[in-house]
């Protein structure tokens, strides 16, 4: 990998996007990196668009900004993708990981020509059948990781089991699925 | 050994803070800031702390009870950001005059209006002046380890007065990052036992604290706090000296990067330190001698060292993140100018207003100073030292 990477995540207010982000923190920190997750805190409320950020190198990180040339980038709803420039800045080696069940002509159509890579998972279709429920973090979560390589698969679900475990000491009922969801968005999300 | 983490600087200032188990943390919250007393309370609730957690009704009554507790013969702390700092305000002057060696964690944050809650330097700054010990952190390790070095550097006889650890809001209070922690233990062995000379609750000594003081006494009072600010100086790094050794992280008044060989530099404090750094580290790249001195210590202000530090290069910028509003320059520049001036050096300085009210700092912004600084070498000429950075342009 490269030695920095960095990585920006849009969301919605409520999604999970900026847990997701610290999520991705903690798992790397695990395999040794240095790390940084952040949101950008604005006027939060549900459903409002919200940014956070990743980086993750392998020495010491100083620089203390906004990330505004990513290597990757999350979309956690596809509904952003009209009204927030997802794309800005983002590096054509690198890529673009969305959420969503929409065609390849209009992906590439509302990316305006971003010639790197672009893939896309189905996290609501996985949430929903591992967990019962919405949850679209642990499934983008999985697909990031996937898409810049930055652990193994093996390393990321060893990893994560210990945070669920810790993450939901008060409802353990919910590791499994979690789990599953992770499994399932590692083997589907696809570069179209 | 350090323990290998990952904390945000709120988390770091909170687990400091349960290290150091203070016998007192009275709070109120406040954004940036809330989660400092919000993961204390919750020491407190699982009994890992034996801390009394005063839950008060405004941060005015926050320091107040600090003031009581200290005044008690306790070791008392507490943390707040902007206007909460300036609700403290009228308690803020009697903390230090009386002498109490208060600890406070300040997450930098822009005083209101309009209302902002992102990060800049005016709360600090509006205390600046108010006897206080001022010490910076770039990132959540240097927020965690002033924290473990403030009640010994505050507590010291020679100094006794309050003590302020700030931190760039959001900025490195909500990012979480890597951190070396100390051990618990360890912890407690290097801050040790608060034991003062003097206190209210000691009944062989009956004493009065901050009785009414005219003009036959105040003066002299004021005189031995100026005097207790200078000695904070050796003190400081003194301690600093002793937690080297026991930590292996190196701490002095500031932080020179890159600054011996350099011809350029930039001053400035908190997190836009380390973009500074990652700039730097560019430009060497380029074979641009650029360089930084990193504030630590801003009160007290070791002018005569910086002054020194900064005497070699072709040109300064001076980077304050909040605006004195005087039509002069910020108050880091002004204070670096009258060093300089003071220890007769001269070298062309600029300031630069920047992030006011949490607007980023850019890398590119930072590497644009660096080029005012190659243009101001190439041609002697400033026309304006008092400027913005990153500051949006009308649109025409």
């Amino acid at each position: 990998m490269e030695n920095l990477i960095e990585i920006r995540w849009h969301g919605r207010g409520g999604q999970g996007a900026k847990t997701a982000s610290l999520l991705l923190a903690d798992a790397a920190f695990n395999t040794g990196k240095y790390i940084q997750g952040f949101p950008e805190y604005g006027p939060e409320r549900m459903g409002a668009p919200i940014t956070a950020y990743n980086r993750i190198s392998e020495k010491p990180i100083t620089i203390h900004t906004n990330i505004y040339e990513p290597d990757y980038v999350v979309v956690v709803d596809d509904t952003l993708l009209e009204c927030v420039d997802v794309t800005a800045g983002l590096k054509e080696n690198g890529g673009i990981v969305i959420n969503t069940t929409k065609s390849a002509e209009y992906l590439k159509k509302v990316l305006k020509g971003y010639k790197g890579n672009i893939y896309t998972i189905d996290a609501r279709k996985i949430s929903e059948e591992a967990l019962g429920k919405y949850f679209p973090n642990t499934p983008m979560l999985a697909a990031i990781v996937k898409v810049s390589n930055i652990m193994s698969d093996e390393a990321l679900l060893e990893d994560m089991k210990g945070s669920f475990k810790h993450k939901f000491a008060k409802k353990p009922e919910v590791i499994e699925g979690n789990m599953k969801a992770l499994e399932m968005a590692l083997k589907e999300v696809k570069k179209i | 050994m350090s323990i290998r983490e990952r904390l945000s600087g709120n988390e770091a200032a909170a687990t400091a803070m349960k290290q150091i188990n203070p016998d007192v943390v009275a709070a109120f919250p406040i954004t940036p800031s809330t989660e400092i007393p919000q993961y204390f309370s919750t020491f407190v609730a699982n009994g890992s702390v034996d801390t009394e957690f005063v839950a008060v009704e405004s941060e005015h009554s926050a320091m107040s009870a600090c003031i009581g507790a200290e005044s008690a013969g306790a070791r008392a702390m507490t943390a707040t950001s902007a206007n909460g700092l300036s609700l403290m305000w009228e308690m803020i002057y009697i903390a230090s005059s009386l002498r109490l060696p208060i600890v406070l964690s300040l997450v930098n944050r822009a005083v209101s209006g309009p209302l902002n809650i992102h990060c800049d330097h005016s709360d600090a700054m509006g205390v600046r002046d108010s006897g206080w010990i001022m010490l910076f952190s770039e990132n959540n390790q240097e927020a965690y380890d002033n924290l473990l070095m403030a009640h010994r550097i505050a507590e010291n006889e020679n100094v006794m007065l309050p003590l302020m650890v700030c931190q760039d809001g959001f900025i490195t209070s909500h990012s979480i990052e890597n951190i070396e922690l100390e051990d618990d233990e360890k912890v407690k062995e290097f801050v040790g036992t608060y034991k003062p000379k003097h206190y209210l609750l000691n009944d062989k000594e009956p004493i009065a604290v901050g009785p009414l003081d005219l003009q036959g006494f105040l003066f002299e009072h004021k005189a031995q706090q100026a005097e207790a600010m200078k000695n904070a100086k050796e003190v400081i790094l003194k301690v600093s000296e002793d937690f080297e050794k026991w930590t292996g992280r190196h701490y002095g008044l500031f932080e020179e990067y890159k600054l011996n060989d350099a011809e350029i530099a930039i001053v400035c404090m908190n997190s836009t330190a380390g973009t500074t750094k990652f700039v730097i580290d560019e430009l060497r790249n380029k074979g641009i001698k650029a360089g930084l001195l990193k504030l630590r210590v801003y009160r007290p202000f070791p002018g005569k060292e910086i002054a020194n530090a900064l005497s070699h290069l072709k040109a300064i910028a001076v980077l304050d993140k909040a605006d004195s509003l005087n039509a002069i320059g910020g108050a880091l520049y002004s204070d670096v100018a009258s060093s300089m001036y003071t220890e007769n050096i001269h070298v062309p300085m600029v300031n630069y207003i920047y992030g006011i009210g949490g607007r980023d700092t850019k890398s590119t912004d930072i590497e644009s100073v660096f080029t005012d600084l190659q243009e101001i070498v190439k041609t002697n000429k400033i026309e304006n030292p008092y400027r913005y950075l990153g500051l949006r342009k009308e649109e025409k």
